[in-house]
């Protein structure tokens, strides 16, 4: 049981500060349209993690509910990857982050459809139709910049430097994943044969798979920037128990 | 005299238009100062009714376009179906000329089927 509610705020945190992090966006957009596209895609993430969260709470009962999984845990509590933390910088780091990120959901979305657990298969089915749309976003978007100018080939080269080392983390399973039925060979293998096919059209090098990564975030060792998107988010809260609005 | 012009979606407004320049050549394919060009946007919201005009958007070309469009004018379930065009290709009527090209029907009152007489046992007119 813990590990199935552990696994459901796995699932739920990745989405909910992927989704804070796209939101930051709102109102900052390159260009009006492309301004819509993020926040849109941050309102998807952030409903995945509401059916998730909502999961999680009658699993835990004791009067949780979701607002008190998002509002009230702290930064050890938290349990996604470190990808998804990571601050936006510029264009090409949004992107690629959503790419890596989206190619990694859309083959995790695609397994958990065939989960015994009939809520997350579930929940899995409805929001890979989402998570295809942001990948098919997200690699326009790589293969836009990388095959662009010198300027955005620069950046989305500089994006991947930043962000490589953070994607090992997503296959190497934490405990609360070692009965979910998750194939990580083939999750790894499709995600890395994703990445190649785009980085190829985009005239990107892959890093080496062997490359040294980070790792620590899905059993709650954070890097700092978690702390300053949970401080903004959970702020009204902790000043102002059970407000609402 | 009526001359002919091409006249592009979005030229009015910049009525300093060189007549004897040819509106056809001006357009780069990247647009001006390095702006995304302009794409209209047409949406159908069921099957079996016409494509509507939605409005317009910035796009680098069309499959961000149509992106663009299914972001910004269907996220509250409007369509089922999304053509973009870019605006440059859409070939306008001059305003100007309204006087010449709309007035004239203004009086011609007979092109109107209302001097028929409908026979009572015609419902539904």
């Amino acid at each position: 049981m813990d590990q199935l509610i552990n696994y459901t705020l796995f699932l739920a945190d990745n989405a909910l500060i992927m989704g804070h992090r796209n939101s930051e966006w709102c109102g900052h957009g390159p260009i009006l349209e492309q301004d819509i596209a993020i926040s849109n895609i941050a309102l998807d993430l952030i409903g995945q993690a509401r059916n998730f969260y909502q999961y999680a709470a009658t699993l835990i009962g004791n009067n949780a509910t979701e607002d008190s999984l998002a509002y009230l845990r702290d930064v050890k509590e938290y349990k996604n990857c470190l990808l998804v933390e990571q601050p936006n910088a510029d264009w090409a780091q949004t992107v690629l982050k959503q790419f890596f990120f989206s190619t990694f959901q859309y083959y995790l979305y695609q397994q958990l459809q065939n989960n015994n657990d009939e809520q997350l298969k579930a929940i899995a089915a409805k929001a890979l139709k989402e998570v295809t749309y942001h990948v098919r976003w997200s690699s326009e978007w790589v293969i836009r910049l990388g095959d662009g100018t010198e300027e955005s080939k620069k950046r989305i080269v500089k994006a991947v430097d930043e962000l490589w080392m953070f994607t090992g983390e997503l296959f190497e399973p934490a405990s609360y994943e070692l009965n979910t039925n998750i194939d990580f060979i083939f999750l790894k293998e499709n995600w890395n044969k994703r990445i190649r096919s785009i980085f190829a059209e985009a005239t990107i090098d892959v890093p080496a798979e062997t490359s040294w990564h980070q790792s620590g975030g899905k059993i709650g060792n954070h890097s700092e920037h978690l702390g300053f998107i949970l401080a903004e988010m959970q702020f009204l809260q902790r000043a102002y128990p059970n407000s609402e609005w | 005299m009526i001359t002919i012009r091409k006249f592009y979606y979005g030229d009015y407004g910049e009525s300093k238009l060189d007549s004897s320049s040819d509106n056809e050549t001006s357009s780069s394919p990247s647009g001006v100062g390095g702006e995304w060009p302009l794409w209209e946007v047409f949406i159908r919201s069921k099957q079996g009714l016409d494509h509507k005009h939605a409005g317009s958007l910035h796009a680098a070309d069309a499959t961000m376009a149509i992106e663009n469009a299914r972001d910004v004018y269907t996220r509250r379930m409007e369509g089922i179906s999304i053509w973009v065009v870019e605006s440059k290709h859409i070939h306008a009527s001059n305003p100007d000329d309204a006087d010449a090209l709309y007035d004239p029907a203004n009086d011609k009152a007979y092109r109107h089927p209302t001097f028929y007489n409908l026979p009572d046992a015609v419902k539904h007119m």
